[in-house]
């Protein structure tokens, strides 16, 4: 058992092999400081739930805490090994300032109480704004962080129960595109392809991706194969000079916002040179022909003036994924956060639609997810879809949903699309939302343009209750706050983006009178009375298991299947795809093989949307393009974001996010590792902008856009020229002004624009027109991390960081590892 | 051949819905996605006027290709009073009374269109019926739209 940095390496040591082999075993491992792996006293199943690869793991107690955690060999997805964030987060569990009771509001000041007095305000509130106005006037947002159990009761009780169109998750911020782009080209979510691919490619295109440090451990398997024989080309799109593009064959860092363009392009190439197979096309598509037409008018030469790439780059990358044999396409942020976001990530299932190259070995698209359990929210009904993937425009599907829940259908609202939470967000400004029940995530950080979600959350009329585990920037604006068991500290399942199925067993108690969310939301039901149509309760379960088995129920005969897993099922081996039924008992590890697709018009879960102008497709539209449930080709002209640069504001600036960090670091900055790692908010920008601007490393800047400014350090790194990128997890719990700026911002959302994609509604993160100005000489480099995509731009390294400012663990990240049939358990 | 007449008419209801749009644009400012989308789609009417002038001068027609201008202070004012309403429930009224009235118009617009693709085919005019086709589909969308719009929005602002 060697031991090792993993802050200074956060993939690990390598363990190569060969296009077509089994991914090697290695075990990693961190344990508080002072255990041994023998001094455990038990070790609980779960896996990882900061980040949305699905790492399985194994939580160790002692003396009934938590003292660390280690990774599952027998697991289909990491085979053992952990991400940093995995090996050190779990400590935020202990965390001192944890919330062990509920607090309500009184004379302006949240003040401790029991959880009868909270929640009998929260009832109370509700049925009074029940009688007054409807459930129209109550909302909920909830999370990609809690388990299926949970999102399928919260989505039971407000869709079924009080009849509330309002629901939605933070997923809606970084997966609702991956969902929206499978339903447009495949008539219905599930992902089409596998972890497994990236053993079989010869080709990985990553889209947006910077997937070195979104999944360090899918990234730890493509390292893998890199240096293995064989090792399969890589393309990467992305305006930063990431990991991922330093590994790339070709790297194409495109002009923020211009990706439909970019992709036009390369499909271009593709149809122009004949590298397409034609009988897929034939046999499983229909649309090709307005793809061919669209494309004629994106020559890589034009497209080279739009995006700012040059035209042979996209030549040479479209070359490549054309004469790909086994193409594996990845998406994320980059695209999903962007300019026209649907339709660019449409555009990367065509690539792989039209070359055939899909449900086979190497051959798939992942769409990926940002979030731990954003698969559930979508399968649960919790984040605008109703659940089992079930249709809202489609009376049969929702009839039969009715039937799952024992409701009249009437009382399911179907009428229209769930709404979003950016149109919440409005219903709250305008006032006709008045309760809103915010779960396990923390809007005043995450969403856009900050000062106006500040002021709307502020509002006197609006009752707003917060169900966390500490106290975020949003629940400080709360009228009553909740605390929340988390991870390790209750049970459930969540699933990770290549459909498989995980446990999380509970491994300790949660502190003080925190409850999990689970039992909160049935709590709630039962006060409220809420009855299923015969007068019985209805939430009829009460535990985890038995929430998990009505799930499956309402699963059954849907494209996401759960009826062939149990929870014993789970306990001891590894996680499940789904589908998993009596047709498939051992799960799916591919679906979409020889064409067959969930896209038949009475079994689809979305008839699509217009991908520009985001208007629902009506089913007799739907029906007479694809009658015969094929996959859907759709093309999308290039329209310029919103927001262009100008004399006033010349840069573009794009948020993202770190290795170190997850989300608003509520967890991630409370492990002291990982906090060190990326402790303070940083601003990339290039050399060359640099040089402009009269900038040094690590200079104090102010960037400011017409909705705000954020003071930080410059990171002179290897982005794109013109372009400025802010990591967005930093708020303000942890400085004095507790929800706000205590003076300058520092969050990046203070800069974002007010404005989503029109068919997934997912909110842009990434085109913003932005200025910076220096404000101050630094007292060295910018802390930001050295061996991420925030690593110094290569000719600024020498100079201005010697060895001790290279990012490095702190004494407690030496993390174990374990490598199978090494003799001496792996090299350091 | 009353073609030029269709096409006087057609340049006169595109340029009233491009204006339309860009009205409703500018009184919902803080409904951003009507803001942003409205704008958008008038770009298409105002292409389409473009496209018209060009070719009703094969029929006789002069027509202005410059679509009709919005005064920038007027744009201002209505923006700022967008604003001013954001937090009223009123707005909401208002926001459906104007999405209805796009519909309105963009319906107009179709039916033009099929009138003067019907006569193109008769007459086997490829250029018209070109031009007819593919700015017609555009004009389908801006309906979709405001329909679709008014569909999701009824509900929260009629029961609130």
């Amino acid at each position: 058992m060697a031991r090792k940095d993993r802050i200074a390496d956060p993939w690990g040591t390598r363990t190569p092999y060969g296009a077509g082999e089994s991914w090697p075993v290695r075990v990693d491992a961190h344990l508080a400081e002072g255990v041994a792996p023998e001094d455990v006293d038990r070790w609980v199943q779960t896996a990882s739930i900061l980040h949305s690869n699905g790492d399985a793991m194994d939580i160790a107690v002692k003396d009934q805490r938590i003292v660390g955690v280690r990774g599952r060999a027998v697991d289909r997805v990491n085979h053992g090994r952990l991400g940093p964030k995995d090996l050190y987060g779990w400590q935020a569990n202990a965390s001192p300032d944890r919330l062990t009771r509920p607090l309500i509001r009184a004379g302006g000041q949240l003040v401790e109480t029991d959880w009868d007095t909270a929640m009998d305000r929260v009832v109370a509130r509700s049925k009074e704004l029940l009688a007054e106005q409807g459930s129209s006037a109550i909302g909920f947002y909830t999370t990609g962080q809690l388990f299926s159990e949970e999102y399928y009761t919260l989505g039971v009780v407000a869709h079924g129960g009080l009849g509330t169109n309002h629901v939605d998750g933070n997923t809606r911020l970084c997966t609702a595109t991956a969902a929206e782009a499978l339903k447009e080209s495949f008539g219905c979510d599930g992902q089409p392809g596998s972890y497994t691919d990236v053993d079989h490619a010869d080709v990985i295109a990553l889209f947006g991706h910077n997937m070195a440090e979104t999944q360090t451990v899918l990234w730890t398997r493509v390292l893998d194969r890199l240096e293995g024989p064989n090792p399969p080309k890589v393309i990467c799109v992305d305006p930063r000079l990431t990991p991922v593009a330093k590994a790339a064959t070709v790297h194409l860092a495109p002009r923020p916002g211009t990706n439909v363009a970019l992709m036009n392009a390369i499909l271009h190439e593709i149809i122009s040179n004949g590298w397409l197979d034609t009988d897929y096309i034939q046999a499983n598509t229909v649309g090709y022909a307005d793809l061919e037409k669209m494309v004629k008018d994106y020559p890589p030469v034009l497209v080279a003036e739009i995006c700012g790439v040059p035209a042979e780059k996209i030549q040479e990358a479209a070359a490549i994924i054309g004469h790909a044999e086994r193409l594996l396409s990845t998406v994320l942020q980059g695209f999903y956060q962007s300019n026209q976001a649907t339709a660019a990530a449409v555009q990367v299932n065509n690539l792989n639609l039209i070359r055939g190259m899909l449900g086979k070995p190497g051959c798939g698209i992942l769409q990926m997810n940002g979030q731990p359990t954003a698969q559930n929210t979508r399968e649960c009904g919790a984040d605008g879809d109703l659940a089992g993937f079930r249709n809202w425009s489609n009376d049969a599907q929702v009839e039969d949903l009715a039937k799952v829940w024992n409701v009249e259908p009437s009382s399911i609202p179907h009428f229209s699309p769930p709404t979003h939470v950016m149109q919440m967000i409005r219903y709250v400004e305008e006032g006709s939302i008045r309760m809103l029940w915010v779960s396990g995530t923390n809007p005043a950080v995450s969403l856009p343009e900050l000062a106006r979600i500040r002021s709307l959350l502020t509002q006197e009329r609006l009752f707003l209750v917060v169900q966390d585990i500490f106290l975020s920037e949003t629940a400080q604006l709360a009228d009553v706050v909740l605390p929340a068991a988390t991870w390790g500290e209750k049970t459930g399942t969540f699933t990770n983006v290549d459909r498989t199925v995980h446990l999380s067993d509970k491994a300790v108690e949660p502190p003080g009178e925190a409850r999990p969310d689970l039992d909160i939301f049935i709590d709630y039901a039962q006060r409220m009375g809420l009855k299923d149509k015969d007068g019985e309760p209805l939430v009829k379960w009460h535990d985890p298991e038995s929430a998990f088995e009505a799930w499956k129920e309402c699963s059954r005969g849907r494209p996401c299947d759960y009826t062939g897993i149990t929870y014993d099922k789970l306990r001891g081996g590894s996680g499940i795809q789904w589908p998993c039924n009596e047709e498939n008992p051992e799960g799916s590890e591919r679906i979409y093989a020889d064409g067959k697709f969930w896209a038949d018009p009475e079994y689809c879960e979305s008839y699509g949307r217009d991908l520009l102008t985001g208007a629902p497709m009506e089913a007799s539209e739907y029906k007479a393009l694809n009658p015969e449930g094929k996959a859907i080709i759709k093309a999308a002209e290039y329209t310029p974001p919103h927001e262009l640069p100008s004399q006033k504001y010349p840069l573009q600036l794009i948020t993202g996010r770190t290795l170190f960090h997850f989300h608003t670091r509520t967890k991630t900055a409370r492990a002291p590792e990982l906090q060190a790692a990326a402790p303070e908010v940083w601003v990339e920008m290039s050399a060359d902008d640099a040089g402009a601007y009269g900038i040094a490393e690590g200079d104090l800047a102010e960037v400011e856009t017409p909705r705000g400014s954020v003071r930080a350090q410059v990171r002179i790194s290897g982005i794109r020229s013109g372009v400025l990128f802010l990591p967005f997890h930093y708020g303000y719990w942890d400085t004095d002004g507790g929800h706000e700026p205590p003076g300058n911002g520092r969050a990046a959302n203070e800069l974002t624009i007010t404005e989503w994609d029109a068919a997934s509604k997912q909110p842009i993160f990434k085109t913003a027109a932005a200025r910076l100005t220096r404000i101050a000489a630094g007292d060295g480099p910018s802390s930001a991390p050295t061996n991420t995509a925030s690593a110094p731009a290569a000719g600024i390294q020498a100079a201005a960081f010697p060895a001790g400012k290279l990012t490095s663990g702190i004494p407690s990240a030496q993390a174990y590892e374990t490598i199978e049939g090494a003799a001496s358990g792996g090299a350091s | 051949m009353k073609i030029g007449l269709v096409l006087e008419e057609l340049h006169r209801s595109e340029n009233e819905l491009a204006h339309e749009l860009l009205k409703v644009s500018e009184r919902h400012k803080v409904d951003h996605d009507i803001y942003y989308l409205a704008r958008d789609l008038a770009k298409w009417s105002q292409e389409h006027v473009r496209e018209i002038a060009k070719i009703a001068k094969q029929y006789g027609q002069e027509l202005d290709p410059e679509p009709r201008d919005e005064a920038a202070v007027m744009e201002k004012l209505r923006e700022k009073g967008s604003e001013l309403m954001g937090r009223r429930g009123e707005a909401g009224l208002l926001l459906l009374r104007d999405l209805r009235e796009v519909y309105l118009k963009s319906c107009g617009v179709s039916a033009d269109w099929e009138m003067l693709a019907q006569a193109a085919q008769g007459i086997k005019h490829t250029d018209l019926l070109e031009v007819a086709q593919r700015c017609h589909a555009q004009t389908v969308r801006q309906m979709k739209w405001a329909n679709g719009k008014i569909k999701e929005s009824s509900t929260q602002i009629l029961v609130s």
